[in-house]
């Protein structure tokens, strides 16, 4: 056993050094140069420059202008992106029941229409960036009569902004909630320029 | 349920095979010591590292000698890792202006990361500093995951070899998969996941003013390189507490994609590696094919669970169809099926869901596949060791039947053997449902619950589960932050990996000595379908009758009341 102390120690120590100090700073490095936007959280910038959010991130909305995310689980008033978590509530669990129910309660004032399940529950990570097409056209007359939009331009919107399965297979179809926001934002301007 | 999703799951397993084939190629070049094409670049370092470490690397080692590196090795890795984590405050890179972790907390994080668990009691971005995550965390990624590798290895010289006592260096093998497998592939695929979208970075957090007035603050870590060997490596230990369902972590289909084949590709890999340095590529084809009918069959039973009605949506009159508490959008359910049968299958632990707002069946399955000892494909190396195990334990009973003694890959296999097998199997019931009987009458374990009934008993069970299993997911409403279950589960772990590994290489030790036999025509033939259903069922019948009972009182009974408050709608 003795002679095991040295090689130990010696490998411990070298192997930190190569895969816990050099290979991370490397991609750093890599990173940095080749996908500088990425590596630095595909961070988004109003025109003055100041941080807005990310791109892979959702954030709260609540006013009628805009489309709403999911509810979310990370943090006390959802959406805090240095906190991210899911309810972690079984499929049982009483405060599920009651928390789903009330959602639906308000939602069900906005339409008629069936509710899409991701308007009623939280995601894994609580900053879910995403909501289901089906969820954005249940919302686009809200947000047309907010914007003083006509609905088709609102629906324009959800088209430009949904994304496909990857390759046509992998994963599900989804609307960014920020990036449609912006856009929608953006329609309005077009629309009104003298509000701006 | 839909053809796009069934078509998703079949593509992926298939890409994982596809791949891990090459890979098992690759990683039996590097296991016999053969030249590869990163030779110029790696192999000064390689003899550098034999020279400091006063390794001689052609001499070989016994089994006992091996298993005493294996264990000098992971000491060392405790002790190291244990001291940055206690002590990230005093260390460089902690733009967070995080505190030391606390003792028991460093304690069960330590063990966690070098037994390539990865459960995690803290959530890391409130609780780990950049260094602790880079050189604390990340290096363990990669040195348990070869630690598992080199025992592989260590177990096909054995079946290789014919009346010798020599199953190689265990430093030699540490560090030719770290330097030739490990890093040069965890490179390319973690600045792919920069480019893919995976953020890379030294910052703390970023301050951001959100469209309505809000502020959110975005926390920022080196993340594309840990994913890559998180995942790589079989560790599952997320970069944020979300695992994978983070934004950051998993961004899209494709960085799901390439996340679910790298957990598993390697795991196949090992198998490959192994049917080419025992000469024994159709036996170990019918390990490759046991371990794919029941990842295959896993993921199914996943997919299905999770598209029944759900019954908080379907009291409300919502579309119930997916059950999406716990999953994103941009997963859905066939996304999130796959992964949680391919990390539960493996010891992986990363997720890209939570797992504790499946379905009861959902959740069920995955904790049925941690049970069943994680050989489906596995961990990277003990994947491997662990379904070799079950192979012995099935010729031993195709043998009782036909009042033969069992061979297996030509090698005798004796009761010396067997009872090593057993010794290393009943380990995981011992540690499983000892501890979390004894959870289930403590108040001070009982705390930790957040949902109660069975799925509470499910919660605890899922936790020593993947503790023993070394996997690392969690049903994670368990509040695991506490002195009990930071050193229960801490214990449970290294049961896991060392009370397993140990009389594994012991049964390493036996086979070398053994003669190779050649095959005779009273030889039960062990590449057929013959064999892959007699393992199967011997894999099957072993976890279901050990766990049953307990899965009786969580998942099972949830299920019927899932269906009785779904029908009282």
């Amino acid at each position: 056993m003795l002679s095991q102390i040295r090689p130990a120690i010696v490998a411990t120590l070298f192997f930190t050094l190569l895969l816990g100090v050099g290979y991370p700073l490397v991609v750093t490095g890599i990173g940095r140069l080749a996908f500088p936007v990425q590596a630095g959280g595909s961070l988004i910038r109003d025109a003055k420059g100041q941080v807005i959010g990310s791109a892979l991130l959702g954030q709260n909305f609540a006013q009628a202008k805009y489309f709403h995310p999911r509810p979310s689980a990370a943090g006390s008033d959802g959406y805090d992106a240095s906190a991210s978590s899911g309810s972690n509530l079984g499929p049982l669990n009483p405060d599920l029941t009651a928390r789903v129910a009330k959602d639906a309660a308000g939602l069900a004032r906005e339409g008629r229409a069936a509710i899409p399940a991701d308007a009623l529950t939280t995601s894994g990570s609580g900053l879910d960036p995403d909501i289901s097409p089906a969820n954005a056209r249940r919302q686009a007359a809200r947000v047309a009569q907010a914007r003083g939009l006509a609905v088709d331009a609102v629906e324009r919107v959800i088209v430009a902004n949904t994304a496909g399965p990857g390759l046509g297979v992998f994963g599900q179809p989804r609307l960014n909630v920020l990036k449609a926001n912006l856009a929608l934002d953006a329609a309005s301007a077009g629309a009104h320029p003298e509000s701006r | 349920m839909n053809a796009q999703g069934w078509a998703e799951i079949a593509l992926t397993i298939a890409l994982t095979l596809a791949l891990g084939w090459p890979l098992g190629i690759y990683l039996g070049r590097v296991w016999a010591g053969e030249g590869t094409w990163l030779d110029p670049v790696l192999r000064p370092v390689e003899r550098l590292v034999y020279a400091a470490c006063g390794v001689k690397p052609d001499k070989g080692q016994g089994w006992f000698a091996y298993a005493m590196s294996f264990l000098a090795f992971s000491i060392a890795s405790f002790v190291v890792l244990y001291l940055i984590l206690r002590f990230q405050n005093l260390l460089p890179l902690n733009p967070q202006g995080f505190a030391g972790l606390s003792p028991d907390l460093s304690f069960n994080t330590a063990i966690s990361f070098v037994s390539n668990t990865n459960w995690q009691s803290y959530a890391p971005e409130a609780t780990v500093s950049t260094f602790s995550q880079m050189a604390g965390l990340t290096s363990h990624n990669f040195l348990s995951a070869a630690a598992g590798i080199a025992l592989a290895a260590a177990v096909g010289r054995a079946f290789a070899a014919n009346r010798s006592d020599n199953l190689g260096d265990f430093w030699v093998d540490l560090t030719r998969i770290s330097l030739y497998v490990l890093l040069p592939i965890s490179l390319v695929i973690a600045v792919a996941y920069v480019g893919l979208g995976e953020p890379q970075s030294l910052l703390a957090n970023v301050t951001a003013h959100t469209l309505e007035g809000g502020k959110q603050i975005i926390a920022l870590y080196p993340a594309a390189s840990q994913e890559a060997i998180k995942q790589f490596g079989t560790n599952g230990g997320g970069v944020f507490n979300a695992n994978s369902a983070h934004p950051f972590e998993n961004p899209n289909a494709i960085t799901n994609l390439v996340e679910i084949v790298s957990m598993n590709a390697l795991s196949f890999g090992c198998v490959v590696a192994f049917g080419r340095m025992v000469l024994a590529r159709k036996e170990a084809r019918a390990l490759v094919a046991v371990m794919t009918i029941l990842l295959a069959g896993g993921a199914s039973a996943i997919y299905a669970a999770e598209t029944q009605p759900a019954p908080a949506l379907a009291a409300a009159h919502a579309e119930a169809s997916v059950n999406m508490e716990g999953k994103e959008v941009r997963f859905g359910a066939p996304s999130t099926a796959i992964w949680a049968a391919a990390t539960t299958g493996a010891s992986d632990g990363g997720v890209n869901g939570m797992h504790d707002s499946f379905m009861p069946l959902g959740g069920g399955v995955a904790l049925f596949l941690i049970q069943l000892g994680e050989i489906i494909p596995g961990g990277v190396g003990s994947g491997l060791y662990g379904m070799v195990v079950m192979a012995l334990i099935a010729v031993f009973v195709a043998g009782l039947m036909v009042g033969r003694t069992p061979e297996y890959l030509g090698k005798k296999v004796e009761a010396r053997e067997i009872k090593y097998a057993m010794l290393a199997v009943l380990i995981l019931p011992l540690s499983i449902l000892g501890f979390t009987a004894a959870a289930l009458v403590l108040p001070v374990a009982l705390g930790g619950l957040l949902n109660h009934g069975p799925h509470g008993l499910s919660e605890i069970l899922y936790a020593y589960s993947s503790a023993t299993g070394n996997n690392g997911s969690a049903f994670a409403g368990l509040t695991a932050n506490t002195p009990w279950y930071n050193a229960t589960l801490g214990v449970a772990m290294l049961l896991g990996r060392f009370a397993y590994a140990v009389p594994v290489l012991a049964i390493a030790g036996s086979l070398a000595a053994k003669p190779k036999l050649g095959a005779t025509t009273g030889t039960f033939p062990t590449d057929g379908p013959l064999f892959v259903g007699l393992l199967i069922g011997v894999i099957l019948i072993m976890g279901g009758l050990q766990f049953f009972p307990a899965l009786a009182l969580g998942p099972i009974v949830e299920h019927f009341q899932v269906l009785h408050a779904v029908a009282a709608l």
